[in-house]
Formats: C-alpha cells, structure tokens, sequence
C-alpha cells in the first residue's frame, strides 16, 4: 500500500473542503487511474469533475502534472514517477489556463 | 410576520438575500461555491428548507448542491465519504443520456451550420423541486433534455419521450447553446409539464412525461426556412400564474406571447412595448392579468434601449404596457437580464425582483411601482428565485 499525495486545484477544494494536499492510500501499481480510484473513493464528490463518470478519460480542460512532467496524455495504466509512488512528490491535478468552455452560455 | 429569501445565481458562485415582509433591509449571505458558475437555485415548495442549486464549471463539469437549512450548509447528495449499503455514490451530477429500448433515445440534433450533431451534456440550466414531494427534482439541461430524481438529487434518470420526439433532430441550438431552460408543473394536473428549449420551442406532456408534443402554433420566427415551423423557435421564457394554469406567458426571441388553451395556441401581445426582444417574463402572483417583462434592444444589442433600464408592466394581459423604471437606472445602463432573472413572491403586496448581468439585483415591493436594489456589486446574475416565508 503506497501513500499518494494529491495536489488538488482550488475548485475542487471547495468541495473535499480539504487543504490544497491530500493523501490517498493505493494499493498495488501507483498509475493515473489507481490513484484516482482512490481519491474518488475517499472523496465521492469529486466523481465526474476530474474524470468521466463511465469512460473515465480526463475532462478536456484538467492536466496531470507531477515531478515537473506532463503526464496528461500518458496512458492511465502508466506507472507514475517512482518519486510519487513513494509519497516525496505530489500528483498534481490542474484546471488549464485557457479553458471554461461555453462560458457565454446563458448569454444567447 | 412574514418574510422573504432570494436566492441568487451568479457567474461566480450563489448568494441568498432576507428581508422581512417590507422588502427594505437585506441581509446577504454568500458567496457560496465561490468562483463556480451558479446557474440556478430553487428552493421546494413543499419544504422550503430544502433548496436544490446547480453548480457547473467548464473545467469541472457539473454538481448539484442540496440545502435542508434554507441554503446555510450544503451537501451534494451521495457525495459523503461512507458508502451506504447498496445506493449508487458521487452521482448526483451523472446525466447520462437515456439508450435504453423505452424512449426511442435519438443520436443527433441540428448543429449551428445545418449538420447533425451528437447529444452531448454540458450542465444543468435549472432545477424545478416538485410540488408534492421535497425528494422529486426536475432538470432541464443542455444539450436539451428532461432529467428527474426522486431521491433528492442522488440520482437522475432521463425523461426520454421528450428527446425521442420525432422532431429532435430539427431542434438547434441557440446562440447560447441548446439548453432547456424552463420547466412548469401544473399543480392541479401532476401528469402535465411545460418546457422550453432554446432554439426547438415549447413542449407539453400530459401523462407525465411520456410523450410530448410540440406547442408552437401561433409562433413566428423570421429565421426560420419555415417561419411558422412546428419546431426550431427560440422561447426565451415562459410563465404561469399557478393559480390559473391554462394561461401561459413567453418572451420568445422577438415577440411576447399569451396562451389561453395551456400552449395549444399563441398570439401575440407585444402591442406597445418599445422593442420586444427580451429574456424574462412573469406575472403578479395575485393579479394573473398583470405581466412583466424587460425590453432589451435586439438579438445583437443585449442591453435596455437608450442606456435605460425598464421594465414594462401590462395589467390586461399584453399589448397595453406601461414603464415602469422609477428607482432603476436611467443612464449609461448597459446589461442584460437573463431568463431566468426574474421572479415574484407570493405577499400579499406582491414583489417582483430581477438580476442583471452587471451584477445588481432590484426589488418592488409593490407590484412594480417603484424599485430598490437588493445588492449592486455582485457578479454577473445568471438566475433569481424568491421564497415567500410565514
């Protein structure tokens, strides 16, 4: 069992009502989809806002970042950085700069 | 003594003003879900403590946040950390498009250029609690569907009938997305339902959501092939006055509208308004006659005309309108006032209240007649709902 730190952004801080770092514990290979099984299971609420609910691919506008890599577009069952799995750097998940789709919405 | 809570969506989180019944000392609370897009809040008419709110982002996607302390805390339903016993978690916000065998689900609608596009969620536009049950919710989303949950929002399953109607894929977005926008139950027929739809029109089921029909006729939209086609209007918003449930009220597009036959027919009643494009439209909770709605110039100027902020009041049902503008602003006003933007309260001197895209929320206590704000500085008001409390 491998103790992950999670870097969460402000948004959804907002509904873990935790600090800006959480710690999740994951059971055998430490990947993009193993910890954030954990993290939905230890924060239910955050389903569907990092991830889609079936498919469970990355929202467009999310980046996974850790130990100064983009790891966005590796493959969810990808090892990540030794330096993750051993809880000395964070997994960090950040809303893109540029994003917000279909901000005007209610403006038609 | 009675009094009143506004619960007030914003571009940048939700905000919940009180006041006693005279409607002048305000107390605001928020922000909540500060830096969120709050679309809309409604609080149940049958507990009014219970308030569901629609929270959405374009990075996060989309939340349904519940208060049972009149909107002091909140939850999202099945959100909670400890798994219970069989019962599904963290899918309070999962609208997942009805595939199944019973509602003739359909793949595509008419994109901008003409094109058929694949239905695709985006957020939920509002929230209507049921009239009989604190636990049964109604959404309207974008891309246009009916969703409903029965378990106080943990929960939502698609009123298929609606999309599976054999006009869906003529129906088109608007220039803000395809959403469906205003839902209208009928507290003496629970088996019927009014929606809207930007740009498809009106609908209404009379077995509970079945089947629909399309409720146009009467309706006229320029930039239609077919101007008097039986889909593919731009509603902006439709009101009833609860107390008489076959009269029904749009600001479509262009053109304000009436409806005596609960939509099977409209005419229209813009009579003497200075221009008749707009967003909102309601009426007086005691005086079913008497409507209001906020001119904006054009469909490319979406802004009051002449920099002056109004609202128009009719007390015959349309065509005749007087201005009412007397505490509003009357120079270099500039904003919009979204559809969902306007309500009124059931007091006795009954209250109408709207928001506007520059973040100000205006008061009349008495019907129109004069205007105070509520707030001036809050961020971009995306919807306004009042509760009447003893």
């Amino acid at each position: 069992m491998a103790t992950v730190r999670v870097e969460l952004p402000a948004h959804l801080r907002t509904l873990t009502n935790t600090g800006n770092e959480v710690q999740v514990e994951v059971a055998g290979h430490v990947t993009q989809r193993s910890v954030l099984d954990a993290l939905e299971a230890a924060y239910p609420v955050l389903r569907g806002t990092i991830r889609d609910h079936d498919t469970h691919k990355r929202r467009a506008f999310l980046r996974f970042f850790a130990c100064e890599e983009d790891l966005s577009h590796e493959s969810p069952d990808a090892p990540l950085p030794e330096a993750v799995a051993l809880g000395k750097e964070p997994f960090l998940i950040i809303g893109a700069v540029a994003g917000g789709n279909f901000s005007l919405c209610r403006y038609g | 003594m009675s009094s009143v809570r506004v619960l007030i969506g914003t571009k940048k989180g939700a905000f919940i003003a009180t006041a006693d019944g005279k409607r002048q000392n305000w107390q605001i609370s928020g922000p909540f879900f500060g830096g969120w897009e709050m679309y809309h809040l409604k609080g149940s008419p049958v507990d009014p403590n219970r308030i569901y709110a629609s929270q959405t982002s374009g990075w996060f996607g989309q939340l349904i946040q519940c208060s049972d302390d009149g909107g002091k805390t909140w939850a999202v339903p099945g959100g909670a950390p400890e798994p219970k016993m069989g019962m599904p978690q963290g899918q309070s916000n999962k609208f997942a498009y009805d595939t199944g065998p019973t509602g003739k689900p359909l793949t595509t609608h008419q994109w901008y250029d003409g094109t058929q596009h694949p239905w695709e969620f985006k957020r939920v536009w509002h929230l209507e609690p049921s009239l009989t049950d604190a636990n049964t919710v109604y959404a309207g989303i974008e891309d246009a569907a009916l969703f409903r949950s029965t378990d106080g929002g943990t929960t939502w399953q698609e009123l298929a009938g609606l999309r599976g109607h054999e006009t869906g894929p003529k129906w088109q977005p608007g220039a803000g997305g395809m959403g469906l926008h205003t839902i209208i139950l009928d507290p003496t027929n629970p088996k019927r339902i009014w929606i809207a739809i930007s740009a498809a029109g009106t609908f209404r089921t009379d077995d509970g959501g079945a089947t629909w029909k399309p409720i146009n006729k009467g309706l006229y939209s320029k930039f239609l092939p077919n101007p008097t086609a039986e889909v593919g209007h731009c509603v902006h918003h439709i009101a009833m006055n609860p107390k008489r449930p076959g009269v029904l009220f749009m600001q479509k597009h262009w053109d304000v509208m009436r409806s005596d036959d609960g939509g099977d027919t409209w005419t229209e009643v813009s009579g003497n308004l200075p221009t008749d494009f707009g967003f909102v439209i309601d009426i007086h909770a005691h005086e079913p006659e008497t409507i209001y709605v906020v001119p904006i110039k054009s469909d490319g100027e979406h802004f009051p005309l002449d920099g002056k902020l109004r609202v128009f009041r009719s007390r015959n049902g349309g065509n005749e309108w007087q201005e009412c503008s007397r505490g509003l602003p009357q120079n270099n006003c500039f904003v919009n006032v979204l559809r969902d933007a306007m309500a009124v309260d059931q007091l006795d001197d009954c209250g109408i209240y709207f928001g506007t895209t520059g973040g100000q929320v205006y008061c009349s206590p008495d019907g129109g007649d004069t205007w105070a704000p509520i707030a001036e500085h809050l961020p971009a008001v995306l919807s306004v709902e009042v509760q009447s409390l003893k």
